[in-house]
């Protein structure tokens, strides 16, 4: 299992990620933003930062760079995708993944632990030719990660909101009363149809050692090992 | 060079907490009767072909999930 791990101008979080990637299982090296070759590489991770600088608008630069048309056509073929917090920013952007990220509600820089819902998913068989999701009311598996973000607050239109609850799209939550910064219907992190990428604005690289707190950022790593080892 | 302005602002409906502060602000610097504040940015350039800033604009300029647009030619 190798990682890749975009590397941008104005990327911080690539280092924590790179770490985060080999406790998970495998190998990792980064991939400068100018870079096309992704031969060998078994999984992406787009780090968190501040890609150019953000400029224009958060992730807006970046999705027009050698190394994010190459990660387009990789999650085209079904290559496992994770974006965190900026690396969230830049697949909204790039069109890889539905929805966009505004300033925070509060319009402040927040940085805290959250506690996150990956709600379970009960995929039934095809309807009418339509995947039928369903939502476990009860609740899915719960994660402390920390946010660190200013524009962070997830928005999609209503519609294309009720159609990533039916299609099980919402990979996680925040737990109830810890949304930080006004996102729709709490969400902190959404897959796209296919289900190989996915995205989130807390770290779950700066949680992957005990000496920190929590080491559940670990396990959504492996979620997307898992999709991304070779057969 | 066609000189053209580019206004981008969110899109009505959004929360635009920028807006909402100005607005907030406003009162107490004894501007009364000021409502419905949004906060938007403007891009100034020179094109050799004018017909282009929409697309300009769809792809990069603005995000049309989230913002509306509108082209000044000059």
């Amino acid at each position: 299992m190798i990682w890749g791990v975009l590397q941008f101008p104005g990327s911080c979080d690539e280092r924590d990620a790179l770490h985060a990637c080999t406790l998970a299982g495998g190998e990792a090296r980064l991939v400068w933003h100018e870079e096309r070759d992704l031969d060998g590489i078994d999984a992406i991770v787009v780090p968190g930062g501040f890609s150019y600088g953000d400029y224009l608008r958060a992730g807006a630069i970046a999705r027009f760079s050698p190394a994010m048309e190459a990660v387009a056509e990789f999650a085209a073929d079904g290559g496992p995708v994770l974006g965190i917090c900026n690396g969230f920013q830049v697949l909204c952007e790039a069109g890889l993944l539905p929805g966009a990220l505004l300033l925070n509600e509060h319009m402040r820089f927040t940085c805290r632990q959250v506690q996150l819902i990956a709600p379970r998913v009960h995929l039934t068989a095809p309807e009418h030719g339509q995947l039928n999701a369903r939502r476990d009311q009860l609740g899915g598996e719960a994660l402390s990660i920390p946010a660190k973000h200013g524009e962070g607050r997830y928005w999609a239109p209503d519609e294309v909101l009720d159609g990533l609850e039916a299609k099980g799209q919402v990979a996680y939550r925040y737990a109830p009363g810890q949304n930080p910064n006004g996102s729709a219907r709490d969400i902190a992190g959404v897959r796209n149809e296919a289900g190989n990428v996915l995205g989130l604005m807390p770290h779950p690289e700066h949680a992957v050692d005990p000496l920190t707190g929590s080491t559940d950022g670990l396990r959504v790593f492996e979620a997307v090992a898992a999709a991304g080892a070779p057969a | 060079m066609a000189k053209a302005r580019v206004l981008i602002r969110p899109k009505e409906g959004i929360l635009d907490p920028q807006g909402k502060a100005v607005e907030r602000a406003l009162p107490a610097l004894g501007f009364e009767g000021i409502e419905h504040v949004h906060v938007g940015r403007m891009v100034e350039l020179e094109a050799e072909d004018p017909e282009r800033l929409a697309e300009l604009c769809e792809k990069l300029l603005a995000n049309p999930l989230i913002e509306d647009y509108e082209i000044q030619t000059l």
